[in-house]
């Protein structure tokens, strides 16, 4: 909930600046390894948005999959969960990389 | 189309770049302790400040939804606390840490502890201007949390595994909890602590030390 009341305060200070009245979509990068469940993000969007300049935006999620590094291959490596061993080695010797984002990419604005 | 390009967190972390920044003026240690409801947070602070005796001057940020008996409970032991109600919220923002913070009266080069709502899923994205998160299981939960909330053992850089004293009693497998932990965080560091016990405690203190003596100037 607080990260859609994130969001919606991103989109609420860009409205203030660039002037614009009504937001018709609203694209978010969430990561696979991000805190953030989309299907919850979607219902809590529409909850906080009600009453702004938001209300019934369209909301598009673009997935970012996650990788690692793995330590013992020496490569990036991709992974759906934080505890999924290397694809290579089997090993858990991986540093995160990518999967993590949690933003707001742009708006289309009326 | 308007391009923004922004993190979601960005308000949060620029509220806990602020308080870092002030901590480290004042040569302040602040850990953020995180974990689920009734792991044993408070017990493990009221013996630790009892242990502490007095050593370093210290402060205690409690956050609970509702309830001010936590603070109270740390009060009891002569320490200062300020308890955050986060109300309808599920976990500390920096920006209530900082405010709660302006009303302690912490001495230079003191520690900061930090009781965060028991929650092991949304603590784990707020920054709140912290040396380290330090995450607490106790051994009356199931072994496999690391692998349940993934992105909390990745964001703590210590894990204490509390309630020891009662592994005798249970079929809680640590060796297994360990591994675990270390397949979401291959550098996290453990201890096995047990308040009432006090096994391992020495440990504990030894490691707020260590986060004191680094954090003065």
């Amino acid at each position: 909930m607080s990260l859609a009341e994130g969001v919606l305060q991103i989109i609420e200070d860009h409205a203030r600046t660039n002037g614009f009245a009504r937001v018709k979509t609203v694209w978010l990068e969430i990561g696979a390894l991000s805190g953030v469940e989309t299907e919850s993000m979607r219902f809590c969007f529409d909850a906080v948005t009600r009453g702004s300049v938001a209300e019934g935006a369209a909301l598009e999620i673009v997935a970012v999959p996650g990788s690692s590094w793995c330590m013992q291959c020496g490569v990036s490596v991709p992974v759906a969960e934080r505890y999924d061993p290397c694809p290579r080695c089997g090993g858990y010797q991986l540093q995160v990389q990518g999967g993590t984002e949690m933003r707001v990419k742009e708006l289309e604005v009326e | 189309m308007v391009q923004i390009e922004q993190d979601i967190l960005a308000k949060n972390n620029a509220y806990a770049d602020a308080n870092r920044k002030e901590w480290k003026a004042r040569g302040l240690f602040a850990a953020n302790l995180v974990s689920s409801p009734g792991s044993g947070k408070t017990t493990l602070l009221v013996e630790t400040i009892g242990r502490l005796a007095g050593r370093h001057p210290l402060a205690v940020i409690e956050g609970d939804q509702q309830t001010s008996n936590d603070a109270e409970r740390i009060r009891a032991t002569g320490a200062q606390a300020i308890q955050v109600n986060t109300g309808k919220g599920c976990h500390l923002d920096a920006h209530m840490v900082g405010h709660a913070f302006e009303r302690l009266d912490l001495a230079q080069g003191g520690l900061l502890l930090i009781e965060n709502v028991g929650n092991l899923v949304c603590p784990a994205e707020f920054d709140l201007g912290e040396a380290h998160k330090v995450v607490i299981l106790s051994v009356t939960e199931g072994e496999d949390k690391p692998l349940k909330y993934p992105n909390m053992f990745a964001a703590s850089d210590l894990m204490l595994l509390t309630k020891v004293d009662l592994l005798p009693h249970l079929d809680f497998d640590v060796a297994k909890c360990l591994d675990y932990a270390r397949r979401v965080n291959p550098k996290i560091e453990v201890l096995q602590v047990s308040a009432k016990s006090g096994e391992g405690m020495d440990g504990w203190l030894a490691w707020l030390e260590q986060g004191v003596a680094a954090a003065k100037h």
